[in-house]
């Protein structure tokens, strides 16, 4: 057989190093190394071509290329934030980028310490007991909050309770969580872009493990009523889950102060910025639930000098250990990112986090008030107030709309046969009154 | 997978007793150290938390833009300024270590070299797009999707592969729950998944997340499937076979052919555990060994950083029978040159990520596989093989099995293979999975990968040799040379403080 063996450049070693190591191992060939039967080898070819470096760098350069040029004003569970170079500078460091999960703590001391730290800035921010050190995102958060009220109240029922505007995506994320231990997803009226919360007791019995709610939802609009929602959901003994994001929990009341039990979201609204989705999934929730909770934890030890370390903990809930019995099969995690969305609130301190937050709120209500003033088109729909996003009614079909936009180069979402969505964030802020203008144009 | 005893249910895990300062002289490696890491200190104690520099709490005030009935009060974080973060973040790097720190030989974790060009082309202005944006405005994105489909599906032999799983246990789920749709579309009420007892701790964790009973096998004397034992365990409750090859053990299933027809004679499926593809490509591919569907751990396989732990990426292939049982949304090729769309599959499963899935992992596994190409992959997994052959011959600990393909299990014997693996710390170099598969007593489990050179594995082995021959109260006194000293996690475990508010009570 005709193989070419020198192939990766990312494999050191040349000819006489294989040789020797052939002659150790007792094989004359590398191929004799394959103890795999005649039928099932493989003696075809991928058909993919190698490049230089130069050349594979400029493929993808190419292909991407292949996007359009827009000016985005879209969120909807992805944000945009400008993130500080110092992030992406100091979550480069080949000792954290490299790195695998903390098994071994005593050469992994900076990242557990990272992570610890990420931990209790969601604890800060959500006034709750105990974070995880990450979910995939915001959507598998959801769905492992669905798993965990189902263990903590075996007792009462099996019914998932989700706003009716959940987003899609989210929504079928949660339905997959949901299948395997036969949990319902039902959804409960909105009113306003906002809980109706005579909607929602009505539909609240003692069958329902798990409501949930987000602040900001997913129209951009705030909670006005979140206490009644989570007394509601004490007085059916239900688990009250709320959806937010690092930004907006800065200034937005305080979620335990609303009796929730459990915070998921998008960790990953600082420290990301927009990668097609990608992003880290936040999780908080009481002590009470602490061994029922999925994923990694990272907690304080003490070291043979009896000087404080950290080390990751109670991996009893954890797949490598409890197998079909663990909290979740999540291993692989996103630590990388959370450790992005710590230095991103590190660089911000506390006044920066929460000026962002409060921009959030001001850059949504004056664009809407703006656009409210184009002929054709009304903002915000709903009487609320909006912290980032909010939707819009246009008199012309939202997806022509949309699609002149993009001709003028803009990106927003249609949400609507005459409903937009639109976003705005520090990231885009400067492109506001060329935005307001296209819109003024094809509205 | 595993590498620690379970840390509040160990009867023998704890630290040992705390000796007195000064001691590490008496211990400390002679030669063949690769690496020691820094050890920052400030009165006595190693680098403070953020919140210990400075805590700041500010009050939302009458200036806010809300009404105080929707804001929190006040908010309390650390206030530091850009060169002392810089500072705080870089002597945390200092404490950790990363493959390009040194071997990393972590079994059944592949953690080799992430070439630098693929950070560059993944940061790339034209890869941070919105995934609602519109198909047509996203013809670059669709288009690398659907060529990194394409180079999956060739490299696994499979024929349609959705990018959308998030990490390898995402794929899994993806997998388990693709051909639970598909049982379930034939009106086939199929309660079982099979796995064997040496298999990933991810796979039983699937199963039983995904709503199946699970039913452990147990493996033969070589190591390998038992095929008794299987023909005994399938049978018109199997829906699944979970399988990785070759397994943990770093044995081919030769097997392969009977295994695949005895589970397809019950009606069940063969889902291949993407985890050790780094051993067969170019030489073997699941699809051609009758894996129905499979998923990839690009972060493994296709060197993409690992992050401390994440994020990775985890595509699901399948046979053209199982292509309708996607996750939504799916991208492909339209027929008339009008470019590339995304659409929902007939009986799609639905989704397993909120969006597309981690895509600038996904970014950065294409321009690896492109670089490396048909002769570079093969040669990836032939270098693999070799060095852990190679690394396996030149140690003194007893390696049972065999022949090996990328990683093999060798056994710590009478020693303790987790005060093993601290000691080997101490030798500069990262020490494998320990106690796992537990196949094996006292593993060891070892996979060098391709990137570490005959002289890199010959440190290895020597650091591996040194630590043989050391004798229980030495194994026990390790690590001397690390960030930190030996961590007591049973403590940890018994009094969890787990953010700095738990530290002020």
């Amino acid at each position: 057989m005709t193989r070419q063996t020198s192939g990766s450049p990312y494999a050191p070693g040349d000819a006489a190093d294989t040789e020797a190591m052939l002659d150790a191992v007792g094989a004359d060939g590398v191929e004799d190394l394959f103890d795999i039967p005649e039928p099932v080898r493989f003696d075809g070819e991928f058909g993919i071509e190698a490049h230089s470096e130069r050349d594979a760098r400029r493929l993808v350069e190419r292909t991407l290329g292949r996007n359009d040029e827009l000016t985005e004003f879209m969120g909807r569970g992805h944000y945009d934030h400008y993130v500080p170079a110092l992030v992406e500078d100091l979550a480069s460091r080949q000792e954290f980028l490299t790195s695998y999960t903390q098994y071994q703590p005593e050469v992994a001391q900076g990242f557990l310490q990272a992570l610890f730290e990420y931990q209790s800035m969601l604890v800060e921010l959500t006034g709750l007991d105990v974070a995880n050190c990450s979910m995939y995102d915001a959507a598998t958060a959801l769905g492992e909050a669905a798993t965990l009220s189902q263990r903590v109240r075996s007792v009462s029922g099996d019914r998932i309770l989700v706003p009716d505007q959940l987003r899609e995506g989210k929504r079928d994320v949660l339905a997959a969580y949901a299948d395997g231990p036969d949990l319902s997803v039902e959804t409960y009226p909105t009113d306003e872009g906002t809980v109706d919360v005579e909607g929602l007791a009505d539909a609240l019995d003692g069958d329902v493990a798990m409501v949930y709610a987000e602040n900001p939802t997913v129209s951009g609009a705030i909670e006005p009523e979140l206490g009644a929602v989570g007394d509601l959901a004490d007085e059916r003994d239900a688990l009250f889950v709320l959806g937010s994001d690092p930004v907006a929990l800065a200034l937005l009341e305080r979620p335990a102060d609303v009796g929730a039990d459990v915070v998921v979201g998008e960790a990953s609204a600082l420290g990301a910025g927009t990668a097609y989705g990608m992003g880290a999934g936040l999780f908080a929730t009481r002590e009470a639930y602490l061994r029922q909770v999925p994923g990694r934890l990272v907690g304080v030890g003490e070291d043979a000098t009896e000087r404080r370390a950290f080390t990751l903990t109670l991996q009893t809930r954890e797949q490598h250990i409890r197998k079909e019995r663990a909290t979740s099969n999540i291993c692989t995690n996103q630590a990388l990112l959370a450790l992005r969305t710590a230095i991103h609130v590190a660089t911000l301190g506390p006044d920066g986090l929460v000026d962002l937050a409060e921009d959030c709120v001001v850059l949504a209500r004056d664009l809407a008030a703006r656009l409210d003033e184009v002929s054709g088109v009304r903002a915000p729909v709903n009487d609320r107030h909006h912290f980032r996003e909010f939707q819009a009614r246009t008199d012309q079909p939202a997806a022509a709309v949309a699609s002149d936009l993009e001709s003028a180069g803009f990106a927003v979402h249609v949400v609507g046969e005459h409903r937009i969505q639109v976003c705005v964030t520090d990231a885009n802020e400067p492109a506001v009154d060329r935005f307001v203008d296209a819109v003024t144009e094809v509205a | 997978m595993s590498d620690e005893t379970p840390d509040d249910a160990a009867p023998d895990g704890g630290a040992p007793e705390p000796e007195a300062g000064g001691d590490a002289e008496d211990h400390a490696p002679e030669a063949g150290t690769l690496y020691d890491q820094a050890r920052w200190t400030d009165d006595g104690e190693y680098e403070p938390l953020l919140a210990e520099k400075d805590s700041t709490e500010v009050e939302i005030g009458d200036d806010s833009p809300l009404p105080d009935d929707l804001t929190r009060d006040s908010l309390e974080l650390p206030a530091l300024a850009e060169p002392e973060l810089a500072r705080h973040y870089t002597r945390l790097s200092g404490m950790n270590y990363g493959v390009d720190s040194g071997p990393f030989p972590l079994g059944s974790c592949t953690m080799k070299y992430n070439p630098k060009f693929t950070e560059r082309a993944a940061a790339l202005p034209e890869a941070a797009v919105h995934p609602d944006r519109s198909a047509a405005s996203v013809q670059g994105t669709l288009e690398l999707q659907a060529e990194l489909q394409d180079y999956l599906g060739r490299i696994g032999g499979m024929d349609a592969v959705t990018l959308q799983p998030p990490a390898g246990a995402a794929g899994e789920f993806t997998g388990i729950r693709i051909a639970a749709a598909y049982h379930e579309a034939n009106g086939d009420d199929r309660t079982e998944v099979v796995i064997p007892d040496s298999a990933h701790g991810t796979n039983f964790a699937t199963a039983a997340m995904a709503g199946f009973d699970v039913v452990e096998l147990p493996s033969a004397e070589d190591g390998r499937v038992d095929i008794d034992a299987l023909e005994a365990a399938v049978g018109e409750d199997t829906a699944a076979l979970m399988l990785t090859n070759p397994n943990t053990l770093g044995l081919f299933e030769r097997d392969i052919e009977r295994v695949a027809e005895i589970v397809h004679d019950a009606g069940g499926l063969l889902y291949y555990d993407g985890a050790n593809l780094n051993a067969l490509l170019g030489r073997a591919r699941p699809g051609d060994m009758g894996f129905d569907v499979m998923h990839y751990n690009v972060h493994k396989t296709f060197a993409t950083p690992h992050g401390g732990g994440g994020p990775g990426a985890g595509p699901v292939g399948v046979t053209e029978e199982l292509a309708e049982f996607l996750p939504t949304p799916h991208v492909r090729e339209q027929g008339d040159d009008s470019g590339y769309e995304r659409y929902e599959p007939d009986r799609s499963i639905g989704k397993v990520h909120g969006f597309s899935g981690n895509w600038l992992v996904l970014v950065r596994a294409f321009a690896y596989i492109a670089r490396l190409g048909d002769a570079g992959l093969a040669d990836a997994s032939a270098r693999a093989v070799l060095n852990a052959n190679y690394l396996a011959s030149q140690i003194d600990y007893e390696v049972p099995y065999g022949p090996f393909h990328h990683e093999f299990v060798a056994s710590a014997g009478e020693q303790d293979a987790a005060d093993a693996a601290k000691r080997m710390l101490d030798y500069g170099v990262h020490p494998p999975t320990t106690k796992w598969p537990e196949i094996v007593d006292e593993a060891l489990m070892t996979e060098p990968t391709e990137a570490e050179s005959r002289g890199s594995l010959d440190d290895l082995a020597a650091a591996f040799d040194a630590v043989a021959a050391e004798d229980d109260a030495t194994l026990e006194a390790a690590p001397e040379r690390t960030a930190a000293r030996r961590i007591d996690q049973v403590t940890a475990a018994r009094d969890p403080r787990l953010s700095w508010h738990a530290l002020e009570d």
